[in-house]
């Protein structure tokens, strides 16, 4: 079973890197729409510090959800993903591959693009390294809950438009809890509870969320 | 359970409970409001401004109480096939929604002369929100396929995913410090609310439940009207 998990993996990498632009086009979302809020509010450092790790987290979790459609949609438009329900490895564990895949093609990037904004932001450098692990532990998170609205919205009309609907009420936990350990942070007033919940979170979604998109993929098929 | 699957059946029986049902709203309501607005007494600390309570509450309880009505309906559809429970789900939305409209607004209304504010960001009121939000969600991919049987099963498994903020938004006040007050009602011991006060918010929440009962009636007995309309037309273009 492993095997084929791998292969799917690398398959969804390998159609990620030929087709090439998507991924970047995530990157440079990210990177435009955070570079848009000095010039909407105003150069003032002080602002700018203040405010960085909301618009790094919030521009984030739009990107993502942004790319929420590369993760079923092409599948499920050529009919392989009627295949992988029938194949005989659990639809869950086929989620999880396709999940891991999209995390791999999307969400490391922006954990990678997120320092440099950072500083483009002013941020304080006491919140580098806390947003890097409170990015590394809530983008998979937001991958998962994004794999259920995908799932969900397949062969739906405006597709597109649902998807944000429904998944941006589920991404509030993460970005409270996101925002809040940065902003501990650099306020000293500590880390580890916000990053143990998002921890937690993360632990929660690996099984819940991956069986609700599996849920969710079987009855696309009718 | 499978009895009432049949909706003839169950229509004949909702149509008995219907009358009862919404005479007893009316007598409740008024009464919850007749008792809330002029017998009871003005909060020794709050005021007049208390008396939007008997709206406030019952409201909030009643948001919930629906969500969970739709996710256990839900569950039932999924695991059971039965019928009748994904109607029961999509019928409820958006009495559900309207509530919960109702109690951000009277709590916003609440809110600016107690606090001085018409909204803070505080976990209670954050998690209503989203709540709100869910609901908006759910009614949106119920009516975005073609095929209203595939809708229905989508928002089933979207409702079951959103039930997790239940928990979240009843034990907010307890686990966060919020402006917002922890419950007064639902405790261990006697609650801590007088009887010239707890008797009118009683009968407004059990008339909201019974207006419940009375619209999502009405609301199922069109959904059922509407399903038979969709079967004969697709008769009548199959024949």
């Amino acid at each position: 079973m492993t095997a084929a998990l791998r292969q799917l993996v690398l398959r969804d990498l390998r159609l990620a890197l030929r087709q090439g632009a998507d991924a970047v086009m995530v990157v440079m979302f990210f990177v435009i729409t955070v570079s848009l809020f000095p010039l909407g509010i105003g150069p003032e450092l002080n602002v700018l510090a203040r405010i960085s790790a909301g618009v790094i987290w919030v521009t984030a979790l739009l990107a993502t959800m942004l790319s929420l459609d590369r993760i079923f949609q092409h599948d499920y438009e050529d009919g392989s993903l009627e295949l992988m329900i029938l194949a005989p490895v659990p639809l869950e564990a086929v989620v999880l591959a396709k999940v891991a895949a999209h995390w791999l093609v999307t969400g490391l990037p922006l954990i990678v693009a997120a320092p440099l904004l950072a500083v483009l932001m002013n941020m304080p450098a006491e919140g580098f390294a806390t947003l890097l692990v409170a990015m590394l532990l809530g983008t998979p998170t937001s991958s998962l809950i994004g794999a259920v609205g995908a799932a969900l919205t397949l062969g739906a009309r405006r597709g597109g438009v649902l998807v944000s609907l429904l998944v941006l009420p589920l991404y509030v936990p993460l970005l409270i809890f996101g925002v809040a350990a940065v902003d501990g942070a650099i306020t000293g007033l500590g880390v580890r509870p916000h990053l143990l919940i998002l921890g937690a979170m993360l632990a929660a979604a690996l099984p819940l969320a991956t069986w609700a998109a599996a849920a969710a993929l079987r009855q696309s098929q009718t | 359970m499978q009895r009432f699957a049949n909706p003839t059946r169950f229509m004949r029986m909702a149509n008995a409970v219907l009358p009862w049902c919404a005479a007893l709203t009316v007598v409740l309501i008024a009464a919850g409001l007749y008792l809330g607005l002029v017998r009871s007494p003005a909060d020794y600390q709050q005021g007049e401004t208390v008396r939007i309570m008997y709206v406030h509450v019952p409201s909030a309880w009643m948001a919930l109480f629906i969500y969970a009505s739709i996710a256990m309906a839900s569950a039932t559809a999924l695991i059971w096939k039965h019928p009748l429970a994904d109607l029961i789900a999509r019928a409820s939305a958006p009495v559900g929604a309207g509530f919960t409209l109702i109690c951000l607004i009277t709590g916003s209304l609440w809110g600016k002369p107690m606090w001085g504010t018409w909204w803070v960001w505080d976990a209670r009121l954050t998690s209503v929100l989203i709540l709100f939000f869910l609901y908006l969600g759910y009614i949106a991919l119920n009516n975005a396929f073609d095929d209203p049987t595939r809708g229905a099963r989508a928002a089933a498994v979207l409702a079951l995913v959103g039930a997790v903020n239940l928990p979240i938004i009843k034990f907010s006040v307890d686990w966060w410090n919020t402006l917002h007050q922890p419950a007064s009602l639902t405790r261990l011991d006697a609650p801590a609310i007088h009887s010239s006060m707890l008797w009118p918010l009683l009968a407004m929440a059990v008339g909201f439940t019974l207006f419940y009962v009375t619209v999502l009636i009405f609301r199922l007995r069109s959904e059922i009207v509407a399903a038979k309309i969709r079967n004969l037309r697709l008769v009548q273009i199959g024949g």
